[in-house]
């Protein structure tokens, strides 16, 4: 079947001038089936479109009133346009690198039979997410709430899987490659590394499922990385190649792409990254949502309504969530819902029992067991990234 | 390269269905961002910074475009482009 890529590429390798062209490699070219450049988001629903190539899609507000994020509703984003839609049978995962004893290549079956299945409930995350609530605006997807999902993952763990390879003395990073790339040769394809104590820890997972059901195409199927705590650049999706090395990732998306600076952020979570100004993004920072209510909703007066929302850190988990109902002069504590381990968000509920008419402006405020509480303000940074400055929503009680 | 755009306007217009419904404004230049800026990305990546980035914002996206992410674009092109997002999408 000649389908829209191949006649994409088919039609360029017989030009000399455009030499450019993307090929797919070698070692995915099995496993492409057909390659969904174009097509709208099959299998997803209801999602807001940013931009449709690269497809990056956020899921509604309305969608974060349960625990987990239905998949069909879970927020895409991506880097490239090329996304191979995968045979699982043919899918491979290739594990090498200068720090490695042993290179090895696994099928999706060995991967899911070879090593011990884990389940874990883990927030995604985008670094990006809320960015269009930044003054001044920040260049960048103009993501509003929804570049973010709650979902429960099961996967193997990568130092498991490592382990069957051996890691020498001299091991500093793993980078990770996933099958898609850029429409040119010439664009830096999408890698991630992470620190070797963030690949050893016990939650970091190569994951399989999400929520139950194999990972749909668009969240990475057959396989992605799961990194609890840490935001979605390093899930990396359709994951295809892993890297044990000896020295730092030196590309785009390390380097460049995904910085934020020391000052009015965490350091040392990714240490043979930093500069002396700045860092790669890493932990998810204290913030929450107010999940069921809309700017300029109209209640009335007669009964109470039920505030609900979501609340997340980067794994020490949620101590309290405070509500505000006039504008953040006074707070009263939500009540926390059931606990789904620390790298979940935790849902909240508060009784609004209305004592006049007229304008209530409600705020939510998260506070993490390591005592940090959300700011007034967001962080400025180049990128856009960390908003979790406190959302305020305006209702008119009549 | 004449067989180039011909390429790319097969490319934009038989297969990219959803999308054509995103319509930049007319203009000297629109037909560069069709020809160029397409071949990776929709049209939407432009009009989401509508508003949001000025001449030294479109320049030096437009830049990175060219020298991070290898865009094939010579310096005329460039020229033409940057002033048409300047004009028609600018802060």
């Amino acid at each position: 079947m000649i389908n829209r890529r191949n006649f994409i590429l088919k039609s360029a390798g017989t030009l000399a001038g455009l030499s450019l062209w993307q090929k797919p490699s070698l070692a995915t070219t099995n496993a492409i089936e057909e390659a969904l450049i174009l097509e709208p988001l099959k299998s997803k629903d209801g999602l807001i479109k940013k931009t449709y190539r690269p497809p990056n899609f956020e899921t509604p507000i309305s969608y974060f009133n349960t625990t987990f994020t239905p998949n069909k509703h879970f927020f895409v984003r991506y880097h490239h346009a090329i996304i191979p839609e995968i045979n699982s049978d043919n899918w491979q995962l290739s594990i090498g690198g200068d720090a490695i004893n042993k290179p090895l290549s696994l099928t999706l079956k060995q991967l899911q039979t070879d090593f011990k299945s884990v389940e874990i409930a883990a927030l995604c995350l985008c670094s990006g997410n809320r960015r269009s609530l930044f003054n001044p605006p920040v260049s960048g997807v103009q993501w509003g709430s929804g570049a973010m999902g709650n979902a429960l993952w099961r996967g193997v763990r990568l130092k498991d899987v490592l382990a069957a390879t051996g890691i020498k003395q001299s091991a500093l990073e793993v980078s990770f490659n996933g099958a898609d790339s850029g429409m040119l040769r010439t664009t830096p394809d999408f890698m991630k590394s992470l620190p070797l104590e963030k690949v050893l820890d016990e939650n970091t997972l190569i994951a399989f499922e999400m929520n139950g059901e194999p990972l749909p195409h668009w969240n990475g199927f057959p396989a992605r990385l799961i990194v609890p705590g840490w935001t979605a650049t390093y899930w990396i999706k359709h994951l295809t190649e892993i890297n044990i090395q000896s020295h730092p990732a030196d590309n785009f998306w390390m380097k460049t792409a995904y910085r934020i600076p020391k000052e009015g952020f965490k350091s040392g979570q990714f240490i043979s990254q930093e500069t002396q100004l700045n860092m790669p993004i890493t932990e998810l920072v204290v913030n929450s949502l107010i999940t069921n209510l809309v700017d300029g909703q109209t209640f009335s007066s007669n009964k109470a309504i039920e505030i609900n929302g979501v609340a997340w850190d980067k794994g020490d988990g949620i101590q309290r969530v405070e509500i505000s109902i006039d504008g953040g002069k006074t707070w009263e504590l939500t009540t926390l819902q059931k606990n789904y381990g620390r790298f979940s968000w935790r849902q909240w509920r508060y009784n609004l029992k209305p004592t006049h008419t007229g304008e209530y402006r409600i705020m939510a405020r998260a506070t993490s067991i390591s005592g940090i509480t959300q700011p007034l303000e967001p962080v400025a940074n180049p990128s856009g990234y960390h908003h979790n400055a406190l959302q305020t929503i305006s209702i008119q009680l009549i | 390269m004449p067989i180039f755009f011909l390429l790319i306007t097969l490319f934009t217009n038989a297969a990219l269905s959803e999308e054509s419904q995103i319509h930049l404004k007319e203009d000297l230049g629109k037909e560069n961002i069709i020809s160029q800026c397409s071949i990776c990305h929709s049209a939407d990546y432009i009009t989401m910074h509508a508003k949001i980035l000025d001449r030294s914002g479109w320049e030096k996206t437009v830049g990175k475009m060219i020298n991070v992410m290898g865009a094939p674009i010579n310096d005329c092109d460039k020229k033409i482009i940057i002033d048409y997002l300047v004009k028609n999408y600018g802060k």
